[in-house]
């Protein structure tokens, strides 16, 4: 021991081992994530060859070869179908998104009155905008400029007829400007509802009960196209002999309908995962059923299905699209009128102009999940196991 | 309902406890209700009897014997315009369950494989996965069916000019044309030794199972049943002497003629439903495969399970149960917007209904048809998954 010689001892130091390979240089990020193992290289040549197989050809029809202006269909013709571009191309057609861009926002509305949709979106965009910041103050005035007051005045400003307005029948409206009304109408009237319907659900009364269930289980077992052939059909034989129903407004009470139920279910989700001992706390405390539900119950169950809640309303936005079967001219349908339209019509107009039908709602839906995403962050106040 | 108005307990304690009764209260909220529903839906009844009366529609479901009168584009059973309205129902039933059923099979695969690639550590895979789900997850589903119909498969070639793809098929402006087999002789036997088969999976998969929990050795069931469903027919197949010929398509001059043929409302409705729900599954499979917990995985690993087998054995089946539920709904989307198809003139139940009912003038006997047939679906396949969910469920203490 004393001499310090251990025959399994070492002696001498070893040489220091390299440093980990970093995750922090390219390289390193490249062999972790792309080139982990065998499997891994192979999935990356695979992906990487579907990405030079599409892409190219992609950005070349919709960018390099698309033509960008223009004010008939020759701009997007080849010579063979009797147009100025050379045989064989193809590319988008701009031109006619930009020729046609007035019609797809406010549909055969008329040229003189359009400022009177313009005001109603200015309107729109300057009361939801402070609604959505969640660091701005008064949001109860604002809430019930946007949901009361706002839709009285958009009914008047859009259809007119009152005040020395000139009256612009629903048949005129169309484009994005009746996919907005129809998604907001819809949106505003199924979210109370949801609620009513939610409660109605989970009431002890089983007459009210009963109701609920089987109001929204027979509309969310048939399609929404069905809903709204219903109301398109059915609503004017509800009526009094001799009472009409415009379109617009059976368009919207299906639509309605069709996202209360919907909303009902996710709102009845939050409500059951309240704990038991929250209601029993409000009556313990003496509240009535509805402080109980307003104050108590409420608030934590929508703060728990706000995801469930926006996905809602980003397929009621979607759903509006259906409406084109019923015969209303929303976004998508009016974009569709014009592919028979023969100062536009050309092989490559469609494809164009589903684009940027696709392209519209997508910017929309996407904000929508993105702003849930946001909320949900905002408000989650760390209740969540 | 109102009988129970009058057995309420008798006011003893003076109106105003009656007010504060909640027995009472709730008694009274639901004779309102049954007051107002009964007036509206009179009042409703009313409404529709003078409006009947007044175009003179006869009401009740004699029409459907009638001569129908339209054609429709693709029919699974023999039909013609002189079949009856019922016979048209019955066609759009059927495709719309053609629809549902390839719809769903395509869906879950593509979307299992687009969900599991989101969750992979591949970064460009992963992300190539993100996009197509964000794609197609904001967009409406009528876009995607304007986009493969109007968009895509409108501009493809005259017949005369078909792509040729492998195996005698040619894609065009009028659909897919391909061999269609004719089956010979015989040929009935081959079903039969199929369904023998499948049978014979079953018992095999059941004693393999008894024989595991008894001795502990297993058997690749798998591929044993695989065997014998695909090798059982097979043998049918040749033993009868192989009676299958195929009914080749032939280019002519303008059109191509003989083969089978899908048309492009079929292909184009069929895509896009699939694509659209699987950006919708995939996410539900990730979801699910996300919600079993770290711990499982390691507790697999410590107990040596292969990363294979911790798949299969513990993550997957933990990952059904958060599947299911979701899934189902997402296979009832699908069924539903099948209905999308009359956008494109595909003839699915809701497209020949609503042509019965304009033709007809029927209203409420066509749309009662309608909503029954679409709720005796959604019900069947709730059931059916609340069973198959009950079945996969945890068994608690």
């Amino acid at each position: 021991m004393s001499n310090g010689k251990l025959s399994y001892v070492r002696a001498d130091m070893i040489a220091p081992e390299p440093p980990p390979i970093s995750n922090n240089t390219v390289a390193g990020w490249l062999r972790t994530n792309l080139l982990a193992t065998p499997k891994d290289v192979v999935l990356t040549i695979v992906a990487l060859a579907v990405l030079a197989l599409a892409l190219p050809g992609i950005i070349n029809w919709l960018f390099i070869q698309a033509s960008w202006v223009g004010s008939d269909r020759s701009v997007c013709a080849t010579i063979a179908q009797g147009g100025i571009q050379p045989d064989g191309w193809k590319g988008a057609c701009w031109a006619f998104v930009q020729d046609r861009f007035q019609q797809f926002i406010f549909g055969r509305y008329p040229l003189e009155e359009r400022w009177r949709v313009i005001l109603v979106g200015l309107m729109m965009i300057v009361l939801l905008a402070p609604l959505m910041i969640p660091k701005l103050p008064h949001k109860t005035v604002n809430a019930v400029l946007l949901f009361v007051v706002f839709p009285i005045v958009a009914f008047f400003l859009l259809h007119g007829g009152f005040f020395g307005l000139d009256r612009v029948d629903t048949p005129l409206w169309g484009g994005m400007m009746v996919t907005l009304i129809l998604s907001f109408v819809g949106i505003a009237v199924s979210f109370p509802f949801g609620i009513l319907l939610a409660l109605g659900r989970r009431s002890n009364m089983p007459v009210v009960k009963m109701f609920c269930v089987i109001f929204i289980e027979v509309i969310r077992g048939v399609p929404l196209v069905m809903v709204l052939f219903m109301a398109n059909v059915m609503l004017p034989l509800f009526l009094p002999t001799g009472w009409t129903i415009d379109n617009f407004l059976r368009a919207l009470v299906g639509v309605a309908l069709f996202a209360s139920a919907y909303m009902a279910e996710v709102i009845r989700g939050g409500l059951q995962a309240i704990p038991k001992g929250q209601a029993e706390g409000a009556d313990s405390l003496g509240l009535s059923y509805w402080q109980k539900t307003r104050l108590i119950i409420l608030p934590q169950a929508i703060k728990l299905v706000i995801p469930g809640i926006v996905n809602t309303f980003i397929g009621l936005f979607k759903d509006t699209s259906l409406v084109s079967i019923i015969g209303m001219f929303d976004l998508l349908n009016i974009i569709r009128l014009n592919f028979t339209d023969t100062t536009w019509i050309t092989p490559v107009t469609p494809l164009t102009g589903l684009i940027f039908a696709g392209f519209v709602f997508w910017i929309f839906c996407f904000g929508m999940s993105r702003y849930s995403a946001f909320m949900e962050r905002h408000l989650d106040t760390g209740h969540k196991r | 309902m109102t009988d129970k108005a009058v057995t309420a307990p008798p006011p003893k304690r003076g109106t105003t406890s009656l007010i504060y009764d909640p027995k009472a209260r709730s008694i009274f909220f639901q004779v309102l209700t049954v007051v107002i529903l009964v007036v509206v839906v009179m009042w409703i009844a009313h409404n529709v009897s003078s409006n009947l009366a007044r175009s003179n529609t006869a009401s009740g479901y004699g029409f459907l014997g009638g001569r129908s009168g339209f054609d429709v584009g693709q029919s699974l059973i023999a039909y013609s315009s002189d079949s009856t309205y019922g016979r048209a129902i019955l066609v759009g039933l059927l495709n719309t369950l053609l629809i549902a059923a390839t719809g769903i099979i395509t869906a879950t695969v593509v979307g299992f494989i687009i969900g599991i690639g989101r969750l992979s550590k591949n970064w460009l895979v992963a992300k190539l996965c993100t996009v197509y789900v964000e794609i197609f997850r904001n967009i409406p589903p009528l876009l995607v069916i304007f986009f493969w119909y109007s968009g895509v498969l409108a501009i493809l070639p005259q017949p005369r000019d078909a792509i040729q793809g492998p195996l005698s098929t040619f894609l065009s402006n009028r659909g897919l044309t391909f061999p269609y087999p004719i089956w010979g002789e015989g040929a009935s036997v081959i079903p039969i030794a199929f369904v023998i088969a499948v049978i014979g999976a079953i018992g095999f998969a059941v004693w393999q199972k008894k024989r595991q929990m008894a001795t502990g050795k297993q058997l690749p069931t798998g591929w044993i049943s695989a065997g014998i469903i695909i090798g059982l027919p097979l043998i049918a197949f040749l033993a009868v002497g192989a009676p299958l010929t195929f009914d080749y398509p032939v280019e002519g001059r303008f059109n191509l003629s003989g083969g089978g043929n899908i048309r492009p409302e079929f292909v184009a409705l069929y895509l896009a439903l699939s694509l659209y729900t699987a950006a919708f599954i995939a996410e539900i499979i990730r979801a699910g495969i996300k919600g079993v917990g770290k711990g499982q995985t390691e507790a697999a690993a410590a107990l040596g399970l292969q990363p294979n087998k911790t798949t299969q054995l513990v993550v997957v089946p933990q990952a059904f149960r958060i599947i299911i539920p979701p899934l189902t709904s997402q296979y009832l989307n699908l069924t539903k917007n099948s209905s999308l198809g009359v956008a494109i003139g595909f003839p699915e139940l809701f497209s020949t209904g609503s042509t019965t009912l304009n033709q007809t003038g029927q209203a409420i006997e066509m749309i009662s048809i309608m909503l029954t047939i679409y709720l005796t679906i959604s019900i069947l396949t709730s059931l059916f998954m609340n069973w198959f969910n009950a079945k996969m469920a945890l068994v608690e203490r």
